[in-house]
């Protein structure tokens, strides 16, 4: 926690007293803001820039045009896509809140002995293996998955998996612990005072959750509706492994990817994509504007619990597990794919086996390894980062602030790919010292780029959690005599402290399976992390076994990492409460 | 202060001499499409050969890999690009990143179906063949009672509506070639309307290759249009399938290059000797490979009933012209996705409504129904343009952007004209559905 806060608060002690002399009018957190746009810049701006340039080419004369930018809006297809881009994303979030909703509130507003369910399954969606979550989906859902066949001898056809719903569905699923774990954070930040002030002026029910619980859940909900819309609207993956053509993202890809053709059309749909993601964070900051949701006491546990009778309870348990049942369903298919020996065309796989974690051990033990440092060194920047940049955002009058939150937040819309050809452009030449090599084939920027591409998760977590915190609390242990550094380092981020872990896990997670830009900057197989090694085993027809059991195992392995965040979290939390 | 210094320039020694002693023993990288089950034998084999070079295999994309090389080639590390589709390695060529290897060997003759197995100018050279044929799930066909397809036109009968998926040629090479053999072998209208009422039948087009073969195994659709050794790799790895190759079909040569500037250009060079030799060429034949040698003489040890290209166990349909095809690669993969990828739904609506006619006209005698029918099935057919258009220089120059210099105009944009054929595919399949929907009206 010491290297966050230094870096949150700028530069105390020496750094601060030694800057103070060369650059007089700086102070820390101008430093900070500083220095973390120049990270940006470079690792995100410049790459992406490098690349995206062809957008604005004249690709018959070399000359600078806006021409490209006409193209796309006369094109049916590309509208089409916009279209369908649109509405899949719209849907996304409507069907994500519906799963997220009841989960939330069950746990925050009720005694429920499952919560502890929730918290520790509610996030595994987020961690979708490359290639094997879509072909599991498929196998379980698809036109001809276990479902439908056993639906068949009754003649019925739910086409769970045709076209945009497929998308849909998938999308909802995997996304909507973005909403759950946002929302839940907030929904435990409330002060219980607020909520008993409001039901002694009379307020119940649907108006008191109306007027007080949402108002002041609200930052966390759309913290997370916004992260599920803007990630639904750039992802690429399950669009293109469930061979949906007609939406943006994809249509970039087959364009940038497909051999030997140079059509700038793919960088002018990434330029769009990105666009458009700031243009729905500025809206999304638009509706949070002027309303003022932090509240000045933090009551310990949130809302006040009410006691469930035993039809309750049951009736609560129904929902939970019936929700859960369906947003784990990939995650069941997979395990069923990684135990199962041939499954196809039929209910349920032939007959079971280890054989295929046999295989997948014998060959994965430095993707493990590798995946762990990546992963990890990875989400532990981007939290510190995104708190800094919260801090600076929300906290400080430092001009052109809210650029480092579009900045980051835009690397929500960069694909992979382009990130990744955008580094081997940008760095292939810039040699480091000592190692020998170019910086875009060492390992290190394989972190970089999970960092930069991770950030917004971590960032829309710690911004909410920052919103929540009172200004004024702030204000008063700075009139206590509290430095401004010490203030973040007790007060803030202690307060933070729960929105902070959900961006760690989130990017964690999300980082630990992550494709797109590895496989362009992969050099060498020893520095390859694990969703590199299900692209090798699906490769090939005997692979698909061993690559749901590494799968699997990276479910497994980024569920128990994010289990000891949580409880040494816990266990500061407490520690620190006991002092105090 | 000094033994700070000290420990410093230790360190920087140390360093040093690591990064030398990691230079002395030699390394091979290799970058390459294919998966480990291929990659690994040859990896053995050829360091058993020369010991004291390491090979460092780099698994990508084979798209991903064109680019990875285009990218770092300022600062090459890399020695040998192998992989499937001749026309990356075009690409490649094109950008001057391939060099000469000169390696040859006297026993691989000059093509195999039509297709010559080296490039003409020596830039890469082909070490195995494969062909296209069609593979089928056993379950999926039983359940809905349906005859294995035996030659590409069964795949356009009304029976196999939705069961067929393929991948598009804009993604994968070899998938281009099969596309471009039925152009030239059928030429261009008939090939085109063949592919789209095949095309009608579609229930995906899958955006990687290897997307085929995953969809028939776990079964999505019931037939695929794959490549030889995706079939019989699921089939040997216990998936109730099978592969048939149709009585012509395309062969296609995969390839091995030495890239340009690479640091090992010797080793390079022997991993391609070893790769052609007899002794490698064996390895192809192993059942987790299954590829075509293209060295006759490994055929000698061939397994009873190993198909060979060279005695016409598998018949290539003839005289396969590689400049056609090159002039018009990009053009072909644009008119695909246009008519077919993205345009799928519309065409198979029409498609449908086409078959459903037929079906009811039977044997009947109805000119006018008849007429409407045969009007729907060439609006549906109708390609943008004929094929001098596709061959000519400067119109194909609009989808390959490459200027070789700043003076090169080129006119049109590829964008402007895929939104053209856009419109008027999409009104053909519009209209085509309407016709035939009239026509099943009349009966």
């Amino acid at each position: 926690m010491d290297t966050t806060t230094q870096d949150a608060g700028g530069k105390p002690g020496i750094k601060r007293s030694l800057t103070d002399r060369i650059f007089p009018s700086l102070s820390g957190t101008a430093l900070a803001a500083i220095f973390i746009a120049t990270l940006l810049f470079g690792f995100l701006i410049l790459p992406v820039a490098k690349v995206i340039y062809v957008a604005f080419l004249d690709p018959n004369s070399g000359a600078l045009t806006l021409q490209n930018f006409g193209d796309f809006f006369s094109s049916s297809l590309f509208r089409e896509s916009f279209f369908n881009s649109f509405y899949v994303s719209a849907m996304s979030v409507v069907l994500a809140s519906v799963f997220a909703l009841p989960l939330a509130y069950i746990t925050s507003r009720f005694e429920f002995s499952g919560a502890m369910l929730i918290q520790s399954l509610g996030f595994i969606p987020l961690i979708m293996p490359p290639f094997v979550g879509a072909i599991a989906m498929q196998l379980l859902f698809g036109r001809n998955g276990s479902i439908n066949l056993l639906l068949a001898q009754y003649g019925i056809n739910i086409p769970f998996m045709e076209g945009l719903n497929g998308v849909i569905l998938v999308q909802s699923v995997h996304y909507f612990p973005f909403i759950l774990i946002n929302l839940s954070t907030s929904l435990r930040n409330i002060d219980r005072s607020m909520e008993e002030s409001a039901q002694n002026l009379g307020a119940h029910g649907l108006r008191l959750f109306r007027r007080v619980v949402f108002p002041l859940a609200a930052p966390g909900y759309l913290a997370g509706a916004s992260l599920v819309f803007i990630k639904v609207f750039d992802d690429l993956g399950t669009p293109l492994l469930l061979n949906v053509n007609n939406m943006l993202a994809p249509q970039a890809y087959l364009r940038i990817s497909s051999i030997g053709i140079s059509d700038p059309m793919g960088y002018v749909i990434s330029f769009i994509l990105v666009a458009f993601s700031v243009f729905s964070l500025w809206a999304s900051f638009l509706l949070m504007r002027g309303k003022d949701y932090a509240t000045t006491q933090k009551g310990g546990g949130g809302l006040s619990r009410r006691k469930l009778s035993t039809r309750e309870n049951i009736g609560a348990y129904g929902i939970v597990i019936a929700i859960l049942l369906l947003v784990l369903s990939p995650h069941i298919a997979l395990g069923l794919l990684a135990f199962g020996t041939i499954w196809s065309y039929s209910p349920l796989p032939d007959g079971y086996t280890l054989e295929n974690f046999n295989t997948m051990f014998g060959q994965s033990g430095q993707y493990i390894k590798n995946t762990l440092i990546y992963a990890g060194a990875a989400a532990f920047l981007d939290i510190v980062l995104a708190t800094a940049i919260a801090y600076i955002v929300l906290r400080t009058k430092i001009v052109g602030r809210k650029w480092l939150d579009y900045m980051a937040t835009a690397a929500l819309a960069v694909p992979g790919v382009v990130l990744g050809i955008g580094y081997l452009r940008t760095f292939n030449d810039f040699e480091v010292p000592f190692v020998g090599k170019p910086l875009a084939s060492w390992w290190v920027i394989i972190v970089v780029a999970l960092m930069i591409r991770r950030l917004p998760y971590a960032l829309r977590a710690c911004t909410a959690a920052l919103q929540q915190v009172s200004q004024s609390l702030e204000e008063a242990a700075e009139n206590l005599g509290a430095t401004r550094s010490r203030t973040i380092r007790k007060v803030v981020i202690p307060l933070m402290s729960g929105g902070i872990l959900a961006g760690f896990v989130t990017s964690f997670a999300t980082a630990a399976v992550e494709l797109s830009a590895t496989i362009m900057l992969v050099s060498s197989d020893s520095d390859a992390p694990l969703a590199y090694g299900i692209y090798l085993f699906m490769q090939t027809p005997s692979g698909r076994g061993a690559g749901a059991a590494l799968g699997i195992l990276a479910v497994v392995i980024v569920a128990a990492g994010t289990m000891l965040a949580q409880c040494i979290i816990d266990r500061e939390r407490k520690a620190r409460t006991g002092e105090h | 202060m000094r033994l700070l210094r000290n420990a410093l320039l230790a360190g920087v020694a140390i360093c040093a001499f690591a990064s030398t002693a990691a230079m002395a023993a030699e390394k091979l990288v290799v970058v390459t499409s294919f998966p480990k089950t291929l990659t690994t034998p040859f990896e053995k084999g050829f360091e058993a050969m020369y010991p004291d070079i390491d090979v460092e295999v780099i698994n990508k994309s084979t798209s991903s890999s064109v680019k990875y090389i285009q990218e770092t080639a300022s600062s090459n590390t890399s020695d040998i690009f192998w992989a499937s589709a001749p026309d990356a390695f075009e690409v490649l060529k094109s950008d001057s990143l391939l060099i000469k290897s000169g390696v040859s060997n006297a026993k691989i003759p000059s093509d195999v179906g039509g297709y010559p197995i080296n490039d003409p100018d020596g830039f890469y050279n082909g070490f195995a063949a494969a062909g296209y044929g069609i593979m089928h799930n056993e379950r999926y066909l039983a359940a809905k009672n349906l005859e294995p397809a035996k030659e590409w036109d069964d795949l356009a009968k009304a029976e196999y509506f939705g069961h067929v998926g393929m991948s598009a040629p804009s993604r994968s090479g070899t998938t281009h070639l099969t596309v471009e053999t039925v152009l030239q072998g059928d030429g261009w209208e008939e090939g085109w309307e063949k592919w789209k009422f095949i095309a009608g039948n579609f229930s995906n087009v899958t955006e990687r290759s290897f997307g085929v073969p995953d969809g028939v195994n776990s079964g999505q659709f019931g037939l695929g249009i794959v490549i030889d050794f995706f079939g019989l790799a699921s089939k040997a790895s216990g998936f109730p399938v099978d592969f048939v190759y149709p009585s012509t079909t395309a062969i296609v040569p995969a390839n091995v290059g030495v890239i340009a500037n690479a640091p090992n250009e010797e080793a390079a060079k022997a991993f391609i000797s070893y790769l052609l030799s007899v002794e490698g060429q064996e390895l192809l034949m192993l059942p987790e490979i299954r590829r075509l040698p293209v060295n006759a003489d490994a055929y000698f040890t061939a397994p009873e009933g190993f198909p060979n290209p060279f005695d016409g166990s598998i018949q290539a349909s003839v005289n396969f012209d590689v400049n056609t095809s090159g002039d018009r690669y990009n053009v072909v993969n644009s008119l695909f996705d246009v008519m077919i990828t993205y345009r799928l739904d519309d065409l198979r609506e029409a498609v449908r409504a086409v078959q459903m006619a037929e079906e009811k006209l039977g044997d009947a005698d109805n000119a006018q129904a008849k007429a409407l029918i045969a009007e729907a099935r060439a609006l549906i057919a109708e390609v943008p343009i004929d094929e001098a258009t596709s061959l000519d220089p400067d119109f194909s120059g609009i989808f390959k952007k490459k200027r070789k210099k700043a003076t090169d105009v080129v006119e049109g944009r590829q964008a402007e004209i895929e939104q053209q054929w856009d419109e008027k595919v999409v009104a053909n399949y519009k209209r085509a559905t309407e016709l035939a929907n009239e026509a099943a009206s009349l009966l």
